[in-house]
């Protein structure tokens, strides 16, 4: 089992929103005052991948990113993961690439890294969160795909995908290669890497691709080519102001809570 | 004539969902000057037929897909949808999983979870959060068609009736090297989240699910409420993943939202800011949920919950 895991880096999205400022200028979240780490659902991708590398008795794991020099830290510590491989695809020009570029980029990579059996990419990222990137690469790639995938199993020469839907849950079943996207449950948090780990992957290799290299052309994936453009990026003002019950025991207090709530339930049903 | 399309999946039927996409459907093709167009992916019954004949000029429906596949799925909004201008679809799973690859099979742009539509010196611009809900964020869409899934049940329904026509539509399947095999709806009692009233919504500073089985459960009963919940529950398998509430979970728009030791963080706001009326019980007093909130307690959830059902129960007597 040869499985790719795209991933991303970027703004701590659990940054308190009063220490959330915005780059006007740019149009984007000032990055002054925030760390970086990889997208949250990148790493319960990870950890799926890793779990059916155990399941299926063995395999690959390939992390890559597309991103700057200082991506290198979410794959080591992807690496520290335990993930086989990890590959960082250099973008040292394009300073907002969107879903088409980013997916026609780690399609030539994937194709230049060699067969996967499985394509794995998170749902949707932490800071735009448009969840765009996994459909662009299954066209790109030819892929049958399934998204809000939460658990890959080996079936046969095949797999088992389990995931989630608006009210319960779906099976799917595929031979490979396939693409899919992964969202959160239970079973997937990611993994907290042994110390032991941590300190390994820094000695791991870790593959480094320019576009040039990937044969991707300025023009497919440079700015100004984006298929839509953010004009506006605010913080919505809020008004809302939190009376507290009051009281003298709680007793009283929750009877005042309760009368409040009493008011809007009577008042719907 | 240029057209705008909508797409719809039979299985959801005329809900409020539906409603929703309709009604952006038919305001962003008078913005256009365009011709509303409606598809129906899997057999529709009258009502859905019925509703969308009157919001769009052309409905069309794919019978033959009986049950959604995505590959076919997909093959039939790509050829129904080619040559529009934009193509709207809900926020159900299978719209947001179609979206992103039908845009690009089709050249255009794909976008997420708008909003807001509006046209401007005819093109399409679209309002969105961004950055887990800290920030809102306006785009314009450059490539065509613009494919885009619409927060649905936020959208009002159209008005009027243009007395559209209704017809079987015939397109080549392909087949699905991908199969979904095994469909689990699980059994809900009363509203969905998306459609309650009243929500009664549990976190992390529960500590376990015996809680909320046993003091938020009886706590919602009485309230009439839909139980819902934050990531951490979720994810902590406290309970099932479809009551999260938030960016990735459920937007719903309740007369009242209870949050019972939710903090707060900005992508759980995302999924509930839509509600009339929140309501916190939280320890912790500086919890950013309270600035969110109209009134609220700071205690201990157990200290409250039980008490609080009592009381409630003897006010409805
Ligand atoms: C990309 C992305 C998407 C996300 N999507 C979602 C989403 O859709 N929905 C979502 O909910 N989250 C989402 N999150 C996670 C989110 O950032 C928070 O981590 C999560 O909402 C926290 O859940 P919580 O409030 O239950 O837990 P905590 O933040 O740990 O809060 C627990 C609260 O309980 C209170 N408490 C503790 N003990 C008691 C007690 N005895 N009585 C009363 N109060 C008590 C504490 O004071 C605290 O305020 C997302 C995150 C990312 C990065
Ligand atoms: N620059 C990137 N490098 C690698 N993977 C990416 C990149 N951008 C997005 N992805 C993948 O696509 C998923 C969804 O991202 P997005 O489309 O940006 O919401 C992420 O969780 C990643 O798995």
């Amino acid at each position: 089992m040869n499985i790719l895991v795209c991933i991303k880096q970027i703004l701590d999205p659990d940054l308190p929103a009063r220490d959330f400022k915005i780059d006007a200028a740019n149009k984007e979240a000032d990055p002054k005052g925030a760390n970086k780490v990889t997208n949250i659902f990148c790493e319960n991708a990870l950890e799926t991948a890793l779990q059916l590398r155990e399941k299926a008795g063995g395999g690959k794991v390939t992390a890559i990113t597309y991103g700057p020099e200082g991506a290198e830290d979410s794959l080591r510590k992807a690496l520290a993961m335990t993930v086989d491989e990890a590959v960082l695809v250099i973008n040292d020009k394009h300073s907002k690439p969107d879903a088409i570029a980013v997916g026609k980029v780690l399609a030539a990579a994937a194709r230049k890294l060699g067969d996967f059996d499985l394509v794995m990419v998170g749902r949707e990222s932490g800071d735009w969160g448009l969840g765009q990137t996994g459909g662009v690469l299954a066209e790109e790639l030819g892929l049958p795909s399934l998204a809000f995938v939460d658990e890959v199993d080996p079936d046969g020469d095949g797999l088992k995908l389990q995931r989630q839907t608006d009210n319960g849950s779906e099976v799917a079943t595929v031979k490979p290669p396939a693409l899919v996207l992964i969202t959160n449950n239970e079973n997937n948090v990611p993994r907290i890497p042994k110390t032991r780990d941590v300190m390994m992957s820094y000695r791991k290799p870790l593959q480094k691709l320019t576009l040039e290299e990937l044969g991707v052309a300025d023009e497919a994936v440079g700015d100004g080519h984006t298929a839509f453009e953010v004009t506006n990026l605010y913080v919505p003002e809020k008004s809302v102001s939190c009376e507290f019950v009051q009281g003298d025991s709680l007793d009283e207090k929750v009877t005042e809570l309760a009368r409040r709530i009493h008011g809007i339930v009577a008042s719907v049903n | 004539m240029s057209r705008v399309q909508i797409v719809l999946f039979s299985k959801n039927g005329w809900d409020r969902g539906a409603q929703g996409v309709a009604g952006a459907g038919r305001r962003l093709a008078d913005g256009l000057g365009a011709e509303l167009h409606a598809v129906v992916l899997g057999p529709a019954d009258d009502a859905l037929k019925n509703g969308l004949a009157a919001a769009a000029q052309k409905v069309q429906v794919v019978s033959a897909l009986e049950e959604y596949q995505p590959e076919p799925a997909l093959a039939a909004a790509a050829s129904l949808c080619d040559g529009a201008a934009a193509v709207l679809f809900g926020n159900d799973t299978y719209s947001q999983e179609i979206v992103p690859r039908l845009a690009h099979r089709l050249g255009g742009a794909p976008m997420a979870d708008a909003q807001k539509l509006e046209v401007k010196d005819g093109r399409i611009h679209v309002t969105r959060s961004a950055y887990g809900g800290k920030a809102l964020s306006e785009y314009v869409m450059k490539a065509t068609p613009a494919v885009i899934w619409v927060r649905s049940r936020a959208l009002e329904p159209a008005e009027g009736d243009v007395g559209g026509a209704v017809e079987e539509a015939t397109v080549e399947l392909p087949e699905a090297k991908l199969r979904i095999t095994e469909r689990h709806e699980e059994a809900q009692e009363g509203a969905s989240l998306e459609e309650a009233e009243i929500i009664v919504s549990g976190g992390r500073g529960l500590g376990g699910p015996e809680p909320f089985e046993q003091m938020l459960a009886p706590l919602a009963d009485v309230m009439h409420a839909v139980q819902g919940a934050s990531r951490a529950a979720c994810d902590a398998g406290w309970v099932p993943p479809n009551w999260q509430v938030g960016q990735t979970g459920k937007k719903v728009a309740p007369e009242l939202y209870l949050a019972i030791a939710i903090s707060g963080a900005s992508q759980h706001l995302l999924g509930m800011g839509d509600s009339k009326v929140v309501a916190a019980i939280n320890t912790d007093a500086d919890a950013p949920i309270f600035k969110h909130c109209s009134f609220g307690i700071v205690e201990d959830y157990k200290n409250v919950v039980p008490l609080l059902t009592e009381k409630l129960k003897e006010m409805q007597s």
